[in-house]
């Protein structure tokens, strides 16, 4: 029987734990063996969803912090709603990732602007961006708004800027957004059922 | 009381018993390969559970990824494109990681007191705090399953989520898989639940259908169900009748008195090594034995 | 979805066809794992693709990418041929009995009233023959040859076994034993359900392969059954909600839709939608358009809206044309737009020609982009080496990017593809300075209207009276604006068989679209959503699980519009008697005692209409009946009609060769141009999602992009083995619109087709990557796609297109 370096180890393997270490008088007290602590004892669970296919999966979110007042909640952990009759408790890969995607490194944390011909952002503040942005659509809707059509009928519309709306955006966003787009008498509007 | 609350059946060389009066039941988990669509969730709720993420790999023209398991993949999908019946494609996606062996190679083989911890549900578990990076463990499993860490020279594997069961809930691998290819309970049931399987396969056309659950090693604390149970090896090289390494199985038997004193000096140096000098570094040379 | 998730476990038959439930709807899958394990189901995938859908299937049949259309009017011509048909649902619940106007025809590829030059119909020819009372004229006998059921026969008596083979590829065998599991439903006690998803929409005759399959489930009688229906499963968790709510050019929410030019008198504009009854005794229930309408109006425009002033019909924006996507990116391309909002949205990565699509970004003056993620659009204008190669010193579009909060962000509901909707809760706060969607649309707006007040400008009126009754003006609450939608009464509403009975007092929340009114007594932002918040309560946010029928029914978990119902059409999972056609899955019956339907769901049907009254179960429609001819509804023709895809790998149609692609589809002088041919690229390029990925989002989420970290094609061993190409080779695809590097799978589950006499290979192109992200980064997949859209939804032509590839 040959016996490779490899079938060494293997060999000795078994003999060491058959009995050498209690002839070094290594005591099975100090080998201590205790399950990793369960992570969410005390975490504050929250029900959501999941925001990316449309099984509608419920979802529970697991965040450090009871909600105290000086506590900032931070989710720690995200697994399937066991009472939800459709998913059951399980998740799919992008589902059971969730976690990963709150917390991705590409997460926008600012509003930034471009300039024309610039190849930066640079940071601006929310009430610069809206004055900003308004400003524009103002212009542009002043400038291009059609009334009513060369041969006299009452149209209302605003072509020259559109607007796509999120699909994971929930019903009370959207319903919002129409509500306002349409008050400027926006068409050029869309969403991802197509794509 | 942590040993007793735990319910400890074996540990790694270690001769003193365990506490042991308390009976458990004998868990199991499930693994149904023809309802597995390989979506990989059980590998994202693995990471996510046990905090680990992998580097960003490559493509390297499969499925599989990460391409291996590692000290921070416990668990992955691997995939074959077969045709066991000519034009008659399949994709059999097996979930491989930890089979908490009830004869679990790895603690045998392993020197390291309480590096290895079998409970009596029947969970495998390692403790990474005992582990002294000597990889016995690795070539003491038939399945090829444990992975040294080149960071901290510790070895890793699926828990089967002890800290979870502990606390009274499934595995998370369990918990996700979409369609129900993974389920948990008593090793009863398992079996009882795998039967019913094997005969909803054998009446949709696979005739050797069956139950994934080695005695080489005591049978398993994770089951599969097969299409092809009469030839695992269509799985990525499942093992067809595994057992525990030649060595160590012999080591058990007649060689024991005659070399007990011989291990026990190659252990004292090992152990005192550990004391004295730290965590083994692997070197390269026995790296490169204990890849597979 | 016509059912909804769990419902599918009640199937014998799963077809998944025109998607890929496994891998991008995983968890709504495993109700086809339970359906086979508890209801010994049958599962089959018709794909291109061996998917990991088929890896779990019974049956797998391949398909040409693009031949769907041939391949389920072959499927239509053998349920005919074979009798496998439910002869009593077909007579008495479609319009198979109704008698078409002589003038409709189909004659070489073209039906009747083609313009060539403006690539559209003239559609007055498709209607049905009226007599005195205005009523359709019918045939019971089914003997005139003019009935829609011969007209139908007629159609697709051309789709014969050889010529199905011959256009779509698929194996005599393999077409015949698909035709013979799904035609083993046509008896009352089976159920086939059909799971599809963008494999079919995204064709430019994606609308028609669903109407086809709709056909093929009214002929088995599968429509309204549990473990029936046509079951779209949408692709985004909101998409159904944000459809709903009418985030489309021409819709208004609920499914009302925008006037067009013409339409100046608002009378004229009500009647014409509010459709009147076409057989005697039906419902038609559109005929209650204006109660929604002005109930819409009421709740933008508050007091300003009157009975006077047409409820603000005037201040609501008319349509000339359509102006879906891809118009307003031709419009963009070509200068003609200033300004470009992407709401949670990418669209550089999701359109089709990705070359365009960054031409036109950068003709703009201004983008606006809300997201939570760093997406390509926002970066359309900065070098990425080969990914994105473009000068920003050349691009001049401001760009701003505004960031938003995420789903564990925000409290708020969504519209699962089961038409639930649920609510959920906020988790932890966004992070630094993200605001939440709606407070950035708020603050968008009352800036907008502030320069309004003090300016003037461009017919202020609609802004400035905008009802924005929102206790923080800046910051509507979820709860505020789902109150809005759900709608409540602004006088007393009264029961209309007893009025001095109140159903819901001045102020209260309504309890459904019933309670809606036209005479301005009702606001409501979305009558199908009315129900969801009422004076019970945020009936979104119920949990209660229990399925007291074991059919999978549970009707006090959320909400489901409308009504709470979870199958649609359930009328007909009855016969005429009001009898369950299968008692074992029983979802409402005729009570006679009561005088009612009742069941385990909301029946899709008056309450008391009882059985003799002979309410068609359709009420949506004025025929009381489904149609298996669609009349004027489509802009493709009333019955479904293969044409190739405008890169065809065949050069020809084998049903019409005069006619090849669909006549009246989508698709713009520049982007014909744009249009390979077979001789330069010889193989079908189709692109899809991965499990592991979810569109364009899932390559800056960490554990995804360890799943699956780096682009890939892939491809069949012949042509590999043609080409030169290993598994793991870096490879060159191209199309005549551009190229991506990627790495080449080679594998079995792709295999070369035999169509028309040629040897057809597909080369297979995930979407997932791009030059953002923690995955590895790759080229936009949307590089290679053609920018034409489907006839009726103007989707893109995503499925479907010609490329060529090399090793590199």
């Amino acid at each position: 029987m040959q016996v490779t370096r490899r079938q060494f180890f293997k060999f000795c393997a078994g003999g060491l734990g058959g009995s050498s270490v209690a002839m070094l008088g290594f005591s099975a007290g100090e080998a201590l063996a205790e399950v990793r602590s369960f992570k969410l004892t005390r975490t504050t669970e929250v029900r959501n969803t999941c925001p990316y296919c449309s099984v509608g999966c419920g979802l529970i979110m697991s965040s450090l912090g009871d909600r105290a007042k000086n506590a900032k909640s931070t989710i720690i952990h995200i697994e399937g709603d066991a009472d939800h009759p459709v998913n059951r408790g399980t998740l799919c890969p992008k589902g059971a990732g969730l976690l990963d995607f709150i917390y991705s490194p590409n997460r926008l944390k600012y509003p930034e602007y471009r300039a024309p011909g610039s190849n930066e952002w640079t940071r601006i503040s929310w009430d610069d961006a809206f004055s900003r942005i308004a400003r524009l659509m103002k212009n542009d809707r002043d400038k291009n708004f059609v009334a009513k059509t060369a041969d006299g009928l009452t149209v209302n519309r605003w072509l020259t800027t559109g607007f796509l709306a999120a699909s994971a955006a929930s019903n009370e966003t959207g319903y919002l957004t129409n509500k306002m787009l349409r008050s400027l008498g926006m068409i050029a509007l869309d969403n991802q059922a197509r794509v | 009381m942590a040993l007793q609350s735990l319910d400890i059946k074996r540990r790694s060389a270690t001769t003193t018993p365990p506490p042991g009066v308390r009976k458990t039941v004998e868990l199991a988990k499930l693994i149904d390969i023809s309802k597995c669509i390989g979506c990989k969730a059980c590998q994202a709720a693995c990471m996510e559970w046990n905090d680990l993420r992998d580097e960003v790999g490559t493509t390297t023209g499969v499925y599989d990824n990460p391409r291996d398991l590692n000290e921070k993949t416990w668990t992955l999908m691997r995939y074959a494109e077969v045709e066991p019946e000519r034009g008659k494609l399949e994709w059999l996606i097996r979930k491989d990681g930890c089979m908490h062996c009830a004869d679990p190679g790895c603690l045998k083989a392993c020197p390291a007191p309480g590096a290895v911890i079998q409970y009596s549900n029947g969970i495998v578990d390692f403790h990474e705090e005992n582990c002294i990076g000597c990889g016995y463990c690795v070539t003491g499993c038939p399945f090829n399953i444990p992975r040294l860490s080149r960071e901290d020279s510790k070895v890793y594997k699926c828990t089967l989520c002890s800290d979870r069961v502990a606390a009274g809930l499934e595995p998370a691998c369990v918990k996700t898989c979409p369609t129900g290819a993974i389920l948990f309970g008593t090793k009863e049931d398992m079996l009882h639940h795998a039967a019913g399987r094997v005969t909803d396969l054998k009446s949709r056309g696979f005739a050797k259908a069956g139950i994934y659950d080695p005695q080489g090693v005591g049978g398993t604390h994770v089951l599969y169900v097969l299409q092809h149970a009469d030839k695992p090896d269509l799985y990525c090289g499942l093992p067809s009748d595994p057992s525990i390494g030649p060595m160590v199985s012999l080591w058990k038997g007649a060689v024991k008195p005659l070399t007990s004193l011989a291990f026990g000096m190659i252990a004292a140096g090992a152990f005192f090594h550990y004391v004295i000098k730290g965590p083994n570094r692997v070197s390269e040379e026995i790296e490169k034995e204990l890849e597979p | 979805m016509t059912n909804h998730w769990v419902d599918i476990k009640n199937a014998d038959i799963v077809v998944v066809m025109g998607g890929n439930a496994a891998e991008a709807h995983p968890c709504g899958f495993k109700w086809v794992t339970e359906a086979k394990a508890h209801n010994n189901a049958k599962l089959i995938v018709v794909d291109p693709r061996f998917t990991r859908s088929a890896a779990v299937a019974d049956y797998y049949a391949p398909i040409r990418s693009g031949s769907d259309i041939a391949f389920l009017g072959g499927v239509i011509n053998y349920l005919l041929t074979h009798d496998k048909i439910q002869h009593e649902y077909v007579k008495k619940f479609t319009d198979a009995t109704f008698l078409v106007s002589d003038g409709y025809r189909f004659e070489n590829g073209l039906f009747s009233g083609y313009d060539k030059d403006k690539r559209s119909y003239d559609k007055t020819s498709w209607g049905y023959q009226k007599g005195a009372d205005g009523f359709v004229l019918t045939d019971d006998t089914l003997q005139n040859p003019r009935c829609v059921f011969n007209l139908l026969k007629q159609h697709y008596a051309r789709y014969t076994v050889d010529m199905v083979v011959r256009v779509t590829g698929t194996p005599k065998e393999q077409f015949l034993k698909v035709c013979e599991m799904i035609a083993s439903t046509s008896v009352p006690d089976k159920t086939a359900t059909f799971l599809y998803a963008l494999g079919w929409t995204q064709h430019s005759t994606g609308t028609q392969m669903i109407r086809t399959t709709a056909m093929v489930q009214l002929l088995l009688g599968n429509i309204g059954m549990a473990g029936g229906g046509v079951n779209a499963l949408r692709g985004h968790s909101n998409i159904q909600g944000l459809t709903d709510l009418g985030l489309l050019s021409n819709l208004l929410p609920g499914y009302l839709t925008l006037a067009g030019d013409k339409e100046q008198d608002f009378k004229a504009f009500l009647d014409k939608r509010a459709s009147k009854p076409l057989r005697p005794g039906q419902m038609s229930f559109w005929q209650n358009y204006p109660a929604f309408h002005v109930s819409l109006m009421k709740s933008w425009y508050g007091d300003a809206a009157t009975l006077d002033n047409d409820w603000c019909y005037e201040w609501l924006p008319k349509l000339d044309k359509l102006y879906d996507v891809l118009q307003v990116f031709e419009m963009m391309h070509q200068g003609q737009l200033n300004g470009y909002f992407a709401q949670g949205f990418n669209p550089l990565a999701a359109f089709p020609d990705k070359a365009k699509i960054g031409a036109a970004l950068a003709k703009l003056k201004y983008l606006v982009v809300i997201d939570p993620l760093a997406t390509e659009t926002s970066e359309f204008w900065k070098n990425f080496g080969e990914f994105n190669d473009v000068d920003p010193a050349k691009i001049q579009t401001e760009v701003f990017r505004l960031p938003s909060g995420c789903f564990a962000e925000e409290d708020g509901s969504l519209v699962s593809s089961s038409r639930v909707l649920q609510w959920h809760y906020k988790g932890a706060d966004a992070p630094a300075e993200a605001r939440g969607d709606a407070e950035i649309i708020a603050g968008l707006f009352l800036k907008l209207r502030e320069m309004y007040r003090k300016e003037g400008g461009a017919f202020p009126a609609p802004i400035l009276n905008l009802n924005w009754p929102y206790m923080i003006p800046a910051s509507p609450s979820p709860d505020e604006l789902a109150r809005e939608y759900n709608g409540k009464a602004l006088a007393d509403v009264t029961d209309p068989k007893d009025p001095a009975k109140v159903l819901a007092k001045t102020g209260e929340q309504l309890a459904g679209f019933a309670q809606l009114r036209n005479d301005g007594s009702t606001a409501c932002g979305c009558w199908i959503f009315s129900g969801a918040w009422t004076q019970a309560g945020n009936l979104m946010a119920r949990r209660d699980n229990s399925d007291p029928s074991g059919l999978g029914n549970t009707p006090n978990w959320a909400f489901a519009w409308p009504a709470n119902r979870r199958i649609i059409y359930n009328r007909a999972s009855c016969d005429s008697a009001g009898k369950p056609w299968d008692p074992k899955r029983k979802v409402i019956s005729w009570d006679s005692k009561s005088q009612k339907w009742q069941g385990m769901d909301i029946p899709d049907m008056r309450p008391d209409a009882a059985p003799e009254q002979n309410v068609g179960p359709f009420i949506m429609n004025p025929e009381g009946v489904a149609r298996l001819f669609g009349v004027d509804k489509l802009a493709d023709g009333p019955f479904p009609e293969h044409y190739e895809p405008f890169e065809t790998p065949l050069d020809t149609n084998p049903l019409h060769p005069g006619v090849v692609s669909n006549p009246a589809a989508r698709v713009f002088k520049g982007d014909l141009a744009a249009l390979g041919t077979s001789k330069d690229f010889p193989y079908i390029g189709t692109t899809y999602r991965l499990t592991e990925h979810f569109h364009f989002w899932t390559k800056h989420v960490n554990i995804n992009a360890i799943l699956q970290p780096e682009q890939f094609v892939e491809i069949d061993e012949e042509l590999a083995g043609k080409k030169g190409i290993k598994s793991g080779d870096h490879v060159k695809v191209s199309s005549k619109r551009g190229h991506i590097k990627a790495v080449a799978v080679v594998t079995k589950r792709l295999k070369a087709l035999d169509v028309d006499g040629r040897r057809v290979h597909t080369v297979g192109i995930p979407i997932h990557w791009g030059f953002k992200g923690v995955a590895k980064n790759g080229y936009i997949a949307n590089t290679l796609t053609p920018f034409v859209g489907d006839a009726n939804s103007q989707t893109p032509e995503f499925k479907s297109f010609l490329v060529t590839i090399e090793k590199v």
